[in-house]
């Protein structure tokens, strides 16, 4: 298992696992978020490529309701 | 021209223009704040808005839920991101970067508060965080206090409106900056778009027939009793301050003038 940070917080997750597993994880869908990884924000077409690894910062936003 | 025909075509070609986007509506609402989804597009609907403002926030990784603005129809709407939350201008400059990102808009509407009580924008992190967002090509609404000066530095380093507040955000106090927004209004080369403090149409009628070009209002409508009917209210609102506007208000007299002939009277 990895350790990294996601929106702020500590999370383990298994070794290999691409951006794209890790939001099918969450049952989230690429079209509805923007990513941030290591402080870049990262196309949608490349999260099949990324690969999560020990130490990694991602930032997972959407849009909320707002004024 | 006859009368009604120059009042047909003051009406008609009366268009909102931001940056190279073009507007029938002069009322933007945002979609804060609404107890539910069905009071929320009703609202929007009955206000015939064209623009309507989100926010950008971390994902709950715990609990990912359906946000509320899964139920709106993004082909009726002009999507106006705002960078609320911020606290800095990196800050801001960073959520207006992750807004564009999500490929429905390069409008950003750039708040920068550090202050949580009154919500008051800072002004130098403001500017500073329009001067990098202009140079990247976004199309930057700056969310500020009604102050004239910054206005003018504003619209001088290419943002697309200026957004001077009338009273504290959500506070309903009406239009506290009223002078300040006459004078904004009077330098202006750019729309002005009064945001936050609105409370009834009273409020947007009375910025509109000073001048303003737009009105963004959310916490009136979202917590009226009924939203819907008061975004009607507030859309007929900003419709009459606008023509009042259009049509030039007669002059103030220090006193009476009568309005029926003086002389022939019956005595």
């Amino acid at each position: 298992m990895i350790k990294l940070r996601i929106n702020g917080e500590e999370r383990i997750i298994e070794p290999g696992m691409t951006v794209a597993d890790y939001l099918q994880s969450l049952h989230l869908h690429s079209r509805m978020v923007v990513i941030e990884h290591n402080f870049e924000i990262i196309p949608r077409d490349s999260y099949g490529d990324t690969v999560l690894k020990e130490g990694d910062n991602l930032e997972i936003v959407q849009m909320m309701a707002g004024g | 021209m006859t009368v009604s025909e120059k009042r047909e075509q003051s009406v008609s070609e009366d268009l909102l223009k931001i940056g190279p986007y073009t507007f029938r509506s002069r009322l933007m609402l945002g979609t804060g704040k609404f107890r539910n989804v069905e009071e929320m597009t009703a609202a929007h609907e009955a206000s015939g808005c064209e623009i309507i403002t989100v926010a950008l926030r971390r994902i709950d990784l715990d609990a990912p839920r359906r946000s509320i603005l899964d139920e709106i129809d993004w082909s009726k709407y002009h999507i106006l991101p705002n960078t609320a939350g911020a606290r800095t201008a990196e800050e801001a400059i960073r959520t207006a970067r992750l807004a564009r990102a999500m490929g429905l808009s390069d409008m950003i509407k750039v708040e920068v508060i550090p202050d949580p009580k009154y919500l008051l924008p800072d002004p130098v992190g403001t500017l500073e965080a329009c001067k990098v967002l202009v140079s990247e090509g976004f199309v930057v609404l700056p969310y500020i206090n009604a102050d004239p000066v910054l206005a003018i530095m504003l619209q001088e380093i290419g943002t697309a409106t200026v957004m001077p507040l009338a009273s504290p955000i959500g506070s309903g106090q009406g239009m506290k900056t009223f002078d300040a927004i006459r004078i904004i209004v009077e330098q202006a080369k750019v729309p002005v778009v009064v945001d936050a403090g609105l409370g009834v149409p009273s409020d947007a009628a009375k910025a509109m027939e000073i001048g303003a070009d737009a009105c963004l209002i959310n916490t009136a409508i979202a917590r009226a009793e009924n939203p819907a009917l008061m975004a009607e209210a507030m859309k007929l609102a900003v419709i009459a301050g606008r023509k009042a506007a259009l049509a030039g208000r007669m002059p103030i007299l220090p006193y009476a003038s009568a309005s029926s002939p003086l002389e022939g009277v019956v005595r």
